[in-house]
């Protein structure tokens, strides 16, 4: 079986993001980088998978410039086989995200796709959806545990309230949440080995997609700066306050 | 968040820059090795330093380590933590490729070992004493003891000790009583051994020890001494290693730092005697120990950048976020605004940035010294080795006391963690030789016994880079100027040292640890006056992270305005000779 993961360039979760002066965007400029942790929930998905047996080649493709290919590599250095870069000059919206990958799809024909349930520099959380969508797949989303048995794939899903779990012929799109799995590091040899991996890069062009905006970003903002608590005397005068000046209740 | 980070971006432009890594590897015919394979590898030890190791740095501190039934026990969770080093195959990161190693050069050894030594200071010590064993095993053993211990070690599957210090053997290992018997294959092995980091645990299901001791027909003194491999199991009938060998753990002393790390008495052949192998030729143990010498003395010194930058890390946000001044309008500002902290902060900053360029910048020469020019490469290390380690850890001292200071009384209170590093970093002055021993090295072996001819060659390089700095015009004047009189102050020392050294037989030793700090802080300005000039250039050139590069000319600047000077106080203390040292009487003191 054949697997494809996504892995997305996106700021080291480490580091405190600083908007740019003129608000245009958040400012990237010689920020450290890293791989989305949802996407290394997904690569380590599917190394398990192929260490249990169950899958005999991974695929992992990103989408972005020509740096993404850094994450590419780790993704290499953990397990995965081989990569495909789709250099684009800035990060692609999902839809458009959606569209390269699922050329990538229709050309590998992998029968399980796993993808991050959203990156945690955009939070769309959409790019799985579409991609099941746009290849009419069945998708599990927001998978906390996944079991591959009879040419299906059992997933349970983290809904409000509780667990459901889905059986999907495949193949089939899962995107990850966090409990799926701990992800491990990558070893020192597999670092080195990582570099002899295969990774090939493709352009839209070459996909036959014409990525398009279909948004315009506007302004960023920092979140407001928390101000200072104060102590209340009482339950009415916490309840008032909550209702009147936070408005939340 | 973790509360350490490896400043990936300054150990970066040090190896880019100036121990310019990419032609040091295609030098060693390294094609595989480069910039962007080594920034992978960085990135990934410090996610593990900053995940798995750093954690733990607080842990051994309170808990330590005990001895009970079975021998050492070491921190609760560092068993896991060596589990997780081991399978990320890190033990093997310089070792041989025949014996499982990853065969990278010295240098990128070095900075990820920053990594480990920065996250938990007392768990790092275990692997940095495997290397040494690594080390003595490659480059001494017989192909047998290669054979059976070195894919071992180098996969981390053991871990090895270094058995030198006797109770009346320290600094003077001439003094070395155990003793090693032969008898048939192997030899048995009776002794007491003292101060021995990491002598046991039960992480891993073996340990290899390096044993000093003496055989029955040795000649008296350092000539007399062999080196041995004790293991703590034997290999039994099948050959696994299930025999308990006749070597023990006794005592673990109490310290004042690095409580994570088991400081062990050892006990060889307490029943029947221990069983171990001879490590190369009689008699040339101590002479083997010579060979590995340069690489630990630069490892303790780089521990010194690490504790130090662990130290800054701790510092810094206590200093952004700690509320003490009041502005006009009633609202509070944080004491980073104080012109004093900063002056603190930024003395932190410099002495780390001088610290890892020079410790890169030895490592480097190590590597360098098996290629073109190898005597003048090996001469470098030679020379860099007791700066090194001598500098990097006394300035680690001050750096960890500013870490205290910053914090206020806060830092003088356990639970904060700054006064952890201060006491971690007291022991790195003394092991692996003292600051005395460096000193004596740097003046005796490195100095006086070659006419001063290896301070000679680094004096030329480090006037190369003045030039640059002059050619550099106002730009640079700070840094030009500062560098002149350091540089001359160097040149003044040595001169003095090799003119006076014959005439008093005191003057070496009393002036050798001032001789050793001046030619720290003078390769420090160097250093940072270099990267000025790259950072500079860089700049100029629209390439790279303009905010780093901007900081890197302050920090440059700082350290020559603020620390750089102090080359001529410590001249002018060489220059007051041993007059003073040597004239009260002992019962005068």
């Amino acid at each position: 079986m054949k697997i494809l993961v996504t892995v997305k360039r996106v700021i080291d979760y480490n580091v405190k993001v600083r908007v740019k002066p003129d608000h245009s965007d958040v400012d990237l400029a010689n920020v450290k980088m890293a791989m989305n942790p949802f996407c290394e929930i997904a690569v380590e998905e599917a190394v398990r998978l192929k260490e249990a047996g169950l899958a005999t080649e991974i695929l992992a493709v990103s989408v972005g410039p020509k740096a993404c290919q850094e994450q590419i590599r780790t993704a290499l250095a953990l397990g995965a086989d081989r990569g495909i870069h789709i250099e684009t000059e800035d990060f692609p919206e999902s839809l458009e995200v959606a569209r390269l990958l699922a050329k990538v799809v229709e050309a590998e024909r992998p029968e399980l796709i796993i993808t991050g349930k959203q990156s945690i520099d955009s939070d769309n959380n959409q790019t799985g959806q579409m991609l099941a969508a746009l290849l009419d797949l069945p998708q599990g989303t927001f998978a906390s545990a996944l079991k591959l048995a009879d040419g299906r794939v059992e997933v349970t899903r983290e809904i409000d309230g509780g667990l459901q779990t889905l059986s999907l012929s495949l193949p089939a799109v899962v995107t990850t949440d966090l409990r799926l799995n701990e992800p491990r590091y990558a070893s020192l040899p597999n670092i080195m080995k990582a570099k002899k991996k295969p990774l090939e890069v493709r352009t839209p062009a070459e996909l036959g997609v014409q990525p398009r905006a279909h948004t315009r970003l506007l302004k960023v903002e920092a979140p407001a700066e928390r101000k200072g608590g104060i102590k209340v005397a009482s339950i009415d005068e916490l309840v008032e306050k909550l209702k009147n000046e936070a408005k939340v209740i | 968040m973790s509360d350490y980070i490896h400043p990936y971006r300054d150990a970066e432009f040090v190896l880019n820059e100036l121990v310019e890594l990419d032609r040091l590897c295609a030098d060693a015919g390294l094609s595989d090795v480069n910039g962007e394979l080594v920034s992978a590898i960085l990135a990934e030890a410090g996610k593990l330093g900053s995940e798995v190791l750093a954690p733990l740095n607080r842990t051994g501190d309170t808990l330590g380590v005990r001895l009970g039934e079975s021998g050492v026990e070491e921190t609760p969770g560092f068993a896991d933590v060596y589990r997780q080093f081991q399978e990320g195959g890190w033990p093997s990161l310089t070792a041989a490729e025949a014996f499982g190693g990853q065969g990278l050069p010295n240098v990128v050894g070095t900075a990820v070992n920053e990594i480990w030594h920065s996250a938990n200071l007392a768990f790092a010590l275990c692997p940095m004493l495997t290397q040494g064993a690594i080390e003595s095993i490659a480059h001494h053993g017989s192909d047998m003891l290669k054979g059976s211990y070195l894919p071992r070690l180098v996969s981390g599957e053991w871990t090895g000790t270094m058995n030198l210090t006797e109770p009346d053997a320290g600094s003077d290992l001439a003094a070395v009583k155990t003793k090693a018997v032969p008898q048939g294959d192997h030899y048995l092995i009776t002794g007491q051994k003292i101060f021995i980091t990491w002598g046991d645990h039960q992480m891993t299901e073996n340990i290899a020890h390096l044993v000093l001791a003496r055989l029955p027909d040795a000649p008296f003194g350092v000539k007399g001494i062999s080196l041995f491999i004790v293991p703590k199991f034997l290999p039994d009938r099948e050959g696994r290693f299930t025999v308990r060998n006749d070597v023990a753990c006794v005592s673990l002393e109490h310290k004042l730092g690095i409580h994570g790390s088991p400081t062990c008495v050892m006990s060889f052949g307490d029943k029947e005697g221990a069983v171990g192998y001879l490590v190369g030729e009689p008699h040339k143990g101590l002479a083997y120990m010579f060979t590995m010498m340069n690489h630990a003395r630069q490892a303790v010194g780089l521990q010194g950048l690490s504790v130090a930058e662990r130290a800054y890390q701790q510092a810094l946000p206590y200093a952004k976020e700690r509320l003490q001044g009041t502005n006009k309008d009633g609202s509070r500002f944080s004491i980073i605004k104080f012109p004093d902290v900063r002056r603190m902060l930024l003395q932190m900053k410099a002495s780390n940035e001088a610290m890892r360029a020079l410790a890169l910048v030895a490592a480097a020469e190590t590597d360098r010294a098996h290629g073109a020019d190898a005597a003048r490469h090996q001469g470098r290390v030679e020379l860099l080795t007791p700066i090194v380690k001598g500098w990097l850890t006394e300035l680690a001292q001050e750096v960890t006391a500013l870490g205290i200071q910053i914090h206020g009384g806060m830092g003088f209170i356990e639970e904060t963690g700054a006064a952890q590093h201060y006491r971690d970093a007291r022991i790195l002055t003394i092991y692996e030789g003292t600051t005395g021993i460096q000193a004596l090295d740097l003046v005796g072996r490195k100095t006086l016994a070659n006419q001063g001819a290896l301070l000679a060659d680094l004096l030329e390089e480090i006037g190369e880079t003045l030039q640059q700095l002059e050619a550099g015009g106002e730009r640079f004047a700070v840094q030009a100027n500062a560098l002149r009189n350091a540089l001359e102050a160097g040149r003044e020392a040595r001169r003095f040292l090799l003119d006076n050294a014959a005439r008093d037989p005191s003057l070496a030793g009393s002036v050798s640890v001032d001789f050793l700090l001046l030619f720290g802080y003078l390769s420090g300005g160097w250093l940072l006056g270099k990267s000025a000039l790259r950072a500079q250039a860089l700049l100029n050139a629209g390439g790279g992270d303009a905010r780093f590069l901007n900081a890197k000319l302050v920090t440059s600047r700082f350290y020559a305005e603020h620390l750089l000077p102090r080359t001529g106080a410590l001249l002018a203390a060489i220059k007051a000779g041993s007059a003073s040292i040597m004239a009260l009487d002992e019962d005068q003191f």
